[in-house]
């Protein structure tokens, strides 16, 4: 399914008018995931991406794979059941914090339950841009984006705790404007057996006034710097975080870790992978336990008619256990 | 008692009990021991919405003729507990017998905590109206007054003869085989051949040798007793020889068998009684064979060999939600895809309807009706949701609403649900119900080889599509049912939005664009309404020429056969037209029919009469009569022989409640 010559990211593209504002963070995460397409070599036709509702959700307009744009907080569940009916495919999912953490949030417990073979990207800005600007789950307490008539009242979920909390085998961050580095997440997250999950930092330039790009790059803190900007984000693999379990005997402590180092926040915000376990089995792999011939036979690829529409089900087995022979 | 005045297989058995105490597997060993003898049967189950201890009950009808429905008397009441007495002694004919443990006859009503203040005092108040006390033997003793034959049998005591022959150390290892000697007795009382329930036994208890063997020891033990203290007990079980076989089974394991044969491969659900018994069914029997017969030899010997690949895939999701949605997923890749539920989990399941009737995605929802609403009675029966269904979600959402009426209708439509899905692209509400769900029966082996998968306009292998020529997967030009890819199809990118959309898929407020598309999605189904022939929208039983048409949809069929078997026999010219397609409305089938006639009966399980609703609404004809019923319970077919007697003698009042039911 990889195709033999290369790819370029504008292969991946469509000719959709793309009706984000100017600056947003969400051009970020869809250059980058068409970059990681094309440098996977993936074939368009083997992969869906799937989106929930809002801004983030536009997203599978703008790439050349088969696109899946659902319904508010239900990604996931759309997304899982394309991958189970045809695990070849390639699944990738993008939902936004209030469209996954929020209304979804019920679904993103259970799909780290799943561990499904599939990537999990959420463009987190702490507002629902879509609706205006309201307050999203990410937001932290006490904070009054402009479009908010008091200081929020929730405080903020924290996405990566939950991720590993529900189970999820791979658990990343990645920063909207860190190209590089968020494409290489992102062909980390889709090589990853299992269900990976990817937060994204994505400034939200018309709501957003608090968390914003000049904020993440520290722009505000030039005159503790000798005059230039010193960045919130840094890249956890630059002070060498080890985030890998080789061995079921490390789980807990880089769990913990991984759980220590999603804590940070203020002036030091790390990005990267916080925790990577490749020893838990997929769902797949559960489903084969009970069904030998579940990958070469997924359900979308059993013939179920013959050439005139003979229907293929052979029911003596099961009408013999229901039916009675009078004596 | 002369023999003349015996009433031979014609019955009605009931047994009861507490949750838990195996009354269920006893009224299956009772109806496949007669089932065994050549008759048939009709079972229904009633029970709490509780893991142990309330009280349920089972009524099996068995019968030489046809039976569908279950009747309000019972002929034999099979008790081992005092409440089962308490509630169903009055139903017992005067002819009939209730089996009883001696050992609670001092049970006062006040001492069974499950029987609440209503039915408690309903029961005092009918006991003191005798001047009875209110303790089990005051209920006998009113039973007997009516002619009743009273036979007790110690179950205590069988027990440990039983025991003692099998050398079992404590009583308590066997004492759930108490349920299976009041079958015992039951059978002792009417004289059926025992080898019938030992064969039933062996069904029940599958390859446990021992434990059939214990029980049927029981069994036997407590057959020998009753028949010695009922010598000319009035009803007989006889064995029938030479009948042919027959399926005895559930509309649940009915409806999954059409599904099966009609090709569907990936199931969801989320817990809910009366609807999850279906999904379990399925997830217990993942693995499938495959008749290659109609198959080239060289695909039949490799690919689609025997126990080679063929397979239902069933999630457990985390909701209702869940449930729509991945199903929706799931057929977005070619694999015919359902979900089964219940009214709550089909209220979270709106949204996702909508989205698969916007983006044209073939997936199937059995709806197993419950009494509503909100909770309401989660393990009691209603149709309540033909409206719910019929509009469920926001806008204008095409989809196709049939509804069965019996178990081999189950099965038919489970089948054709998931073509109408797939040729009319759209999703594809099928109505079951608690009574069809949990009722059982036996029914002639289907001929189901009429059956033919439809998959619509799905683009084949080796299709154009390309670069030049693009697949689009709203296609206007080639619609209204566009070519349908499924995702993984080389050179059929296509794109999905619950937002309207362009032919590609994307989003789109264009004024014409979503004009087009809305009348797209109609066409669609006013060309099933066409192509969709008149016998497969509706059934008409009876004279062509009736004066009086009964007009009903869903399980309410079996009572209506049954009543109108009686209505006929009395050579009452009376017609019953069965509506199986709601969406699209067989309008002009159904008005060509109640047009004729002068008398319009309405029958149906709900508060508020919905179907009749809907006929006046599609057709401006109204009914002059209505007989619902919304206390839980089912129809029987006596209270609707009588309610439907009463039309027809011009003594009924334009709405008819009928109330009977424990």
């Amino acid at each position: 399914m990889v195709l033999e010559h290369a790819m370029k990211p504008q292969d991946f593209a469509t000719e959709v008018h793309n009706d984000w504002c100017p600056g947003c963070g969400d051009f970020g995460i869809l250059r980058t995931i068409q970059m990681a397409l094309a440098e996977l070599r993936l074939e368009p036709h083997r992969v869906a991406l799937v989106s929930g509702i809002g801004c983030s959700a536009k997203t599978i307009h703008y790439v050349r794979t088969y696109g899946v744009h659902t319904l508010h907080g239900r990604a996931l569940p759309f997304a899982t059941g394309i991958k189970l009916a045809n695990p070849n495919l390639k699944v990738l999912c993008v939902s936004g914090d209030g469209d996954g953490l929020g209304i979804g949030g019920g679904h993103f417990v259970n799909a780290g339950r799943r561990n499904l073979d599939m990537l999990y990207v959420i463009h987190d800005n702490g507002v629902y841009g879509l609706t205006k600007g309201q307050a999203a789950p990410t937001l932290k307490l006490g904070v009054q984006t402009k479009s908010l008539a008091h200081p929020n009242i929730n405080d903020a979920v924290n996405p990566i705790w939950l991720a590993l909390a529900a189970g999820a085998t791979w658990v990343a961050r990645g920063y909207s404007y860190d190209v590089k580095h968020l494409r290489d997440l992102i062909v980390q997250g889709i090589q990853h057996k299992g269900y990976a999950f990817l937060d994204v930092l994505q400034p939200c330039p018309t709501y957003n006034d608090i968390n914003t790009k000049e904020w993440y790059g520290g722009e505000d803190r030039k005159e503790m710097n000798a005059g230039r900007a010193l960045p919130r984000v840094y890249k956890m693999e630059d002070e060498d975080f080890d985030p890998v379990v080789r061995d079921a005997s490390e789980i807990e402590n880089k769990a913990t870790q991984a759980l220590e180092k999603a804590l940070e926040w203020g002036d030091r915000i790390p990005i990267g992978v916080f925790y990577r376990n490749g020893l838990v089995p997929t769902y797949e792999e559960r489903i084969q336990q009970r069904i030998p011939a579940y990958f070469e036979k997924p359900p979308s690829l059993q013939r179920i008619a013959g050439p005139h529409g003979e229907p293929l089900t052979d029911l003596t087995k099961l009408v013999n256990r229901l039916t009675i022979r009078p004596t | 008692m002369p023999p003349g005045s015996r009433k031979v297989n014609d019955l009605s058995w009931m047994i009861g009990g507490p949750q838990g105490s195996g009354v269920d597997s006893a009224a299956n060993a009772f109806a496949r021991g007669c089932a065994h003898g050549g008759l048939n049967i009709f079972g229904k189950r009633e029970y709490y919405s509780n893991i142990m201890g309330e009280h349920s009950y089972f009524a099996v009808r068995a019968t030489t003729g046809t039976v569908r429905s279950h009747v309000d008397v019972v002929n034999i009441l099979a008790s081992f507990d005092a409440e089962t007495v308490f509630r169903h002694a009055r139903d017992v004919s005067d002819d009939g017998a209730i089996i009883y443990d001696p050992s609670l006859g001092s049970t006062k009503v006040a001492d069974v905590p499950t029987i609440d203040r209503r039915a408690s005092s309903d029961l005092r108040a009918y006991l003191n109206g005798r001047g009875l006390g209110e303790t089990v033997n005051d209920m006998l003793t009113a039973a007997k007054q009516r002619g009743i034959a009273l036979v007790p049998v110690p179950f205590h005591d069988l027990l440990e003869q039983v025991a003692e022959e099998f050398k079992v150390d404590q009583l308590s290892k066997i004492a759930r085989m108490i349920n299976m000697l009041a079958v015992g007795a039951s059978f002792g009382a009417l004289r059926f051949d025992f080898g019938m329930l030992e064969k039933a036994l062996e069904d029940v208890f599958r390859a446990k040798a021992a434990v059939v063997r214990m029980n049927a020891a029981g069994a036997r033990r407590a057959y020998d007793l009753a028949a010695t203290l009922e010598p000319d007990f009035r009803y007989r079980l006889e064995h029938v020889p030479g009948q042919p076989p027959k399926l005895f089974l559930s509309g649940s394991q009915a409806t999954a068998l059409g599904k099966l044969y009609g090709g569907l491969r990936f199931q969801t659900y989320y817990p809910i009684t009366p609807a999850s018994d279906e999904s379990e069914y399925l997830e217990a029997n993942e693995i499938l064979d495959v008749d290659a017969r109609s198959l080239p030899p060289e695909t039949s010997d490799s690919t689609f060999a025997k126990e080679k690949g063929a397979s239902i895939l069933v999630v457990q999701t985390e909701d209702e939600i869940a449930a729509v949605t991945m199903a929706t997923g799931a057929a977005l890749t070619g694999a015919r895809s359902a979900t089964a539920t219940s009214g709550p989990g089909f209220s979270l399941m709106m949204e996702g309807i909508g989205w698969a009737s916007i983006n044209e995605v073939p997936v199937v929802i059995t709806l197993y009706q419950r009494a509503g609403p909100s909770t309401g009675m989660p393990t009691r029966h209603e149709q309540g949701d033909l409206r719910f269904a019929l509009h469920a979600g926001h806008g204008d959402s095409p989809r196709i609403l049939l509804a069965s009426g019996d178990f081999e209708e189950c099965i038919r439509d489970g089948f054709r649900s998931l073509n109408f899905a797939e040729r009319y692209q759209m999703p594809v509400i099928h109505l079951v119900d608690k009574a069809l769900a949990n009722n059982s029966g036996t029914i002639p082996l289907p001929r189901l080889s009429d059956l033919r998968i439809d998959r619509g306009n799905l683009v084949p292998d080796g299709h154009a599509y390309s670069e030049e020529s693009p697949y689009k997967r709203f296609d206007f030009d080639k619609g209204p049912m566009s070519p349908r890819a499924v995702i993984g199809t080389e050179n059929t990118i296509f794109w999905n939005t619950g937002d309207e959309h362009d032919e590609l898929g994307h989003i789109t407020e264009d004024v014409v664009l979503r004009n087009k598309m809305m009348e797209k999605r109609d066409a669609k189904l006013q060309l099933a309404g066409r192509e969709i022939p008149d016998d497969e929208k509706i059934n008409y039983f009876g004279p062509r020429d009736a004066e009086t048409v009964i007009v009903s949809w869903g399980s309410t069929k079996g009572a209506i056969l049954d009543a109108l078997d009686r209505l006929w026999a009395a050579k009452q010219k009376i017609g019953f037209l069965q509506i199986r397609l709601i969406s699209p409305f067989p309008t002009s089938a159904v008005a060509g029919v109640l047009e004729k006639a002068e008398t319009r009966v309405d029958v149906e399980m709900n508060y508020s009469a919905q179907l009749a609703g809907i006929v006046r609404e599609q057709t401006g004809i109204a009914m002059t009569h209505t007989i619902v019923k919304y206390n839980g319970r089912p129809m029987s077919s006596s209270e609707l022989f009588d309610a439907l007697t009463a039309v027809h003698l011009g003594k009924a009042e334009p709405r008819t409640v009928l109330t009977h039911g424990a």
